[in-house]
């Protein structure tokens, strides 16, 4: 706590002596490519595959980004953070936008001085626990051993949980995921927990998936999202609609596939605006008005990005829950464009 | 006189030949005797060893001979290897190229394997000063580089070149293992040139600048002596690398030979850790020496400089000299500069390495009699010739195994870097390969392939560094 304090300290001295530049457009246009902190390897959201090409769910957001600010989803450049530098980096203006499943707080929103523009996954976190354990609810975890890793959130939430319900649980502290994944399948604890997602990825590569069940509880909201620095509305904006604009698309039934045919055919207004047929939306931040267009057709629309990352046909396999559109039941909605 | 023949006993004529010892104190069965069974305890103690060894073996051997060398995933490695389980060393066969070179573009991976053949080369003459195994060094390196390069690089043309300019190599050192000290000073210009790429006139102008430096050494040193000469010569070029090398190198610019330029995010695997130790070493072996003589210098100013040094740097944790490289030197410098990360971190952990072999250095000093320094101002000889030629050739022998281990130690805490997000062999590399669904959930694999590297590289300087000790010791114990 005291090291993120201090990094704030130094983030808002930085901040007010005006090292960080304004204008992160024109940095980005200047240098004409768009760097993106990312994740140092995490499953299904970001990573290089063996070709050295970064892929995964927060990339493809990268990459819109780029492509409605560039035309070019090629010109980003990955900068790998870790769980330590990802916030310094932001903030001394080493990246010009986080995407690396970051949760959205109180206190890194206010005392660190960044904006979550968006919120990309809602995800909360889970417990895993071997199914010959007979436990059905997290509630019933009096006494258990839990693998949690060390200095997250979900330390914090676990602790929050357990005292709530008034049981008791001894803690075993890993390093990352792998290490706990290997400590539970090991023995070494009764449950792990992490992020509902984490969850999932890790008991997709289990040797005996089967014999490992995610308990129905959730005891943490974990919104996920691109984050940007205060004091740059502007950019802010573009990182922000370009979310959106995938959103929109999704809700539109725009696709990578379809979008020329959707561009030539269409009559629907906000879609005529969307794709910059209609009026100056693109102007309006600085940008061209086919930015949405670009930013849809370099990864598809939301759906499309979160099928092919995270989704169902893939090994990770998860729903989309609360990352359904608004009309499906889900939280993803957005403003209109106008 | 015929019967004391007759009594006489017999005599023996020829000597007895030489007969074995007893079966006990010979051969194995002595060995055994005296080392695995002398006594109850130490025949206890040897039994409980054999059972643990065979019980760990017992443990691991299957998983080793079960290893799975083709694959495309964990889960086709799980049931190629059945329920007994095994090794999955496909995941190396998949990504073995991004443990040793990162993601250096796949096509131009003659270049950092003609730049680590080449250090070789340029280690040779600092090894093996004017030896023949230099030059047996200098062969097999060809050879091994040669044949890497017919095995990944598809262009014929590198091949050849490699073997053209290799072949030279050897017959140089062959011929004149002295001469080939000029391919150490010139190599850290050209693997630089290699690796990132670009015009090949940027390390030249670099190059100049020493150039510059030696030329108003020259200059000034008959008459100012050794100290001004080298203070005005590192000035002189100093203001050159400062104001003038920008120009040139601009002026030069587009003017082949030219290579792609590669990007330092790209560098990863054992290519970062090269870079990052084999500069840290090198450079941090001149330092060292520089602050460990500041250290004992009777100059008030340099010797407070030196201590401070030394002792903050020891102080600090490499790690958070690190996050100091990464996080912190971004706030000091003016908006939008792009210092390299890679170029951040080498120069701190040159620094910390520089204050580590400086106390090794002096422990050597230190261990040197006051007798020889005396000799030495005997002899007229001044504080540098002194230094040269009487106390630094003594205590650096001393202190051979306290430097090659700090070098063992900086080699391997290159691996650190991952915690600021450079991609290390051990962690960063292995992170990403996890990252990847197909492969997520191996753990053991990965570590074993890393480790086995390191060894075979630290275990090599451990060896080199006993070897120097045999061939300098000079005394009669």
């Amino acid at each position: 706590m005291k090291k993120s304090v201090f990094l704030g300290v130094v983030a808002a001295t930085a901040m007010t002596a005006g090292f960080a530049s304004a204008a992160t457009l024109d940095d980005v246009k200047a240098r004409g490519e768009l760097l993106c902190g990312s994740n140092t390897g995490l499953t299904g959201f970001g990573a290089p595959d063996a070709n050295g090409n970064w892929v995964g769910f927060d990339v493809s957001l990268c990459r819109a980004v780029a492509a409605a600010v560039l035309g070019d989803p090629a010109k980003v450049k990955f900068v790998p953070t870790t769980g330590e530098t990802r916030f310094t980096a932001l903030a001394s203006g080493e990246v010009d936008l986080l995407v690396r499943n970051s949760t959205w707080t109180f206190s890194r929103d206010t005392d660190l001085k960044f904006d979550f523009v968006a919120v990309n996954y809602y995800d909360g976190q889970g417990f895993m626990v071997k199914k010959d354990l007979g436990v059905s609810s997290a509630k019933e975890l009096d006494g258990a051993t839990v693998c949690i890793q060390t200095g997250t959130t979900t330390e914090l939430n676990l602790a929050d949980f357990f005292k709530f319900n008034n049981i008791k649980y001894t803690p075993v502290t890993v390093q990352d995921d792998s290490e706990a994944q290997r400590q539970y399948l090991a023995g070494a604890c009764d449950a792990y927990t992490t992020d509902a997602s984490g969850l999932a990825a890790s008991r997709a590569t289990m040797a005996d998936p089967e014999n490992h069940i995610i308990l129905p509880e959730i005891i943490s909201k974990e919104p996920l999202g691109p984050v940007v620095r205060h004091g740059d509305n502007n950019w802010g904006d573009i990182v922000r609609w370009t979310y959106y604009a995938l959103l929109i698309a999704e809700e539109k039934g725009i696709t990578k596939a379809n979008i020329e045919e959707v561009a030539s055919s269409t009559t629907d207004p906000e879609v005529r605006r969307l794709l910059g047929l209609e009026g100056d939306a693109g102007v309006m931040m600085g940008l061209d008005n086919n930015w949405a267009k670009n930013a849809i057709a370099a990864n598809g629309n939301y759906g499309e990005i979160f099928e092919a990352n995270i989704g169902t046909s893939t090994p990770i396999g998860l729903a989309r829950g609360l990352n359904a559109l608004w009309t499906q039941g889900g939280l993803q909605y957005a403003p209109p464009l106008r | 006189m015929s019967d004391t023949h007759a009594e006489t006993a017999f005599i023996r004529t020829e000597m007895l030949g030489p007969q074995l010892p007893p079966v006990t104190e010979r051969g194995v069965v002595k060995w055994l005797r005296e080392n695995l069974f002398a006594g109850w305890t130490n025949t206890a103690l040897t039994l409980v060893a054999l059972f643990v060894v065979f019980w760990l073996v017992q443990l691991a051997l299957p998983w080793w001979l079960n290893g799975v060398w083709n694959a495309t995933s964990l889960g086709e490695c799980r049931t190629i290897a059945g329920p007994e389980g095994g090794a999955c060393w496909a995941v190396i066969k998949a990504r073995w190229h991004q443990y040793i070179f990162g993601f250096y573009p796949q096509d131009m991976y003659w270049r950092p394997i003609v730049a680590f053949g080449l250090m070789f080369v340029a280690l040779a003459p600092v090894l093996y000063y004017g030896l023949r195994s230099g030059a047996r060094l200098v062969g097999v390196v060809a050879v091994l580089t040669v044949v890497s390069l017919a095995a990944l690089d598809h262009d014929i043309g590198h091949v050849v070149l490699a073997a053209v300019v290799m072949a030279g190599l050897f017959a140089l050192a062959w011929v004149a293992p002295k001469r080939l000290v000029y391919v150490t000073l010139l190599y850290p210009f050209l693997a630089f040139w290699l690796l990132w790429g670009g015009s090949i006139w940027k390390p030249v102008a670099t190059l100049a600048g020493f150039g510059v430096m030696v030329l108003v050494y020259r200059l000034i040193q008959p008459r100012l002596g050794v100290v001004m000469g080298t203070a005005t010569g590192f000035i002189t070029a100093c203001l050159y690398w400062l104001f003038v090398q920008g120009s040139v190198t601009a002026a030069l610019a587009g003017v082949p030979p030219e290579l792609v330029p590669v990007n330092s995010d790209q560098f990863g695997g054992f290519l970062l850790a090269f870079v990052i130790g084999v500069t840290a070493i090198s450079c941090s072996l001149p330092i060292g020496i520089l602050l460990a003589l500041g250290r004992r210098s009777d100059m008030l100013l340099i010797k407070t400089l030196s201590v401070g040094f030394i002792e903050f740097i020891r102080g600090v944790p490499l790690i958070t000299m690190l996050f100091t490289a990464s996080l912190l030197l971004q706030y000091f410098l003016p908006p939008r500069t792009n210092f390299d990360l890679i170029l951040r971190v080498v120069i701190l952990v040159t620094l910390f390495a520089a204050a580590y072999i400086a106390e090794v250095i002096r422990g050597g000093l230190a261990a040197l009699p006051r007798g020889q320094y005396e000799a030495a101002d005997a002899l007229g000889l001044d504080y540098w010739q002194a230094q040269r030629l009487i106390i630094m050739p003594q205590a650096l022998k001393i202190s051979i195994p306290g430097i090659v281990s700090t070098f063992i130690g900086l080699f391997k805490d290159t691996t650190l870097v991952s915690f600021v997000g450079l991609l290390d062999p051990l962690r960063g590399v292995t992170q990403i390969v996890r990252a990847d669904i197909n492969w997520k959930g191996i753990y053991w694999e990965p570590y074993i392939f890393v480790g086995v590297i390191f060894f075979l590289i630290c275990f090599g300087m451990s060896r080199y560094s006993m070897y120097l000790e045999q061939k300098l010791k000079t005394d009669h114990r």
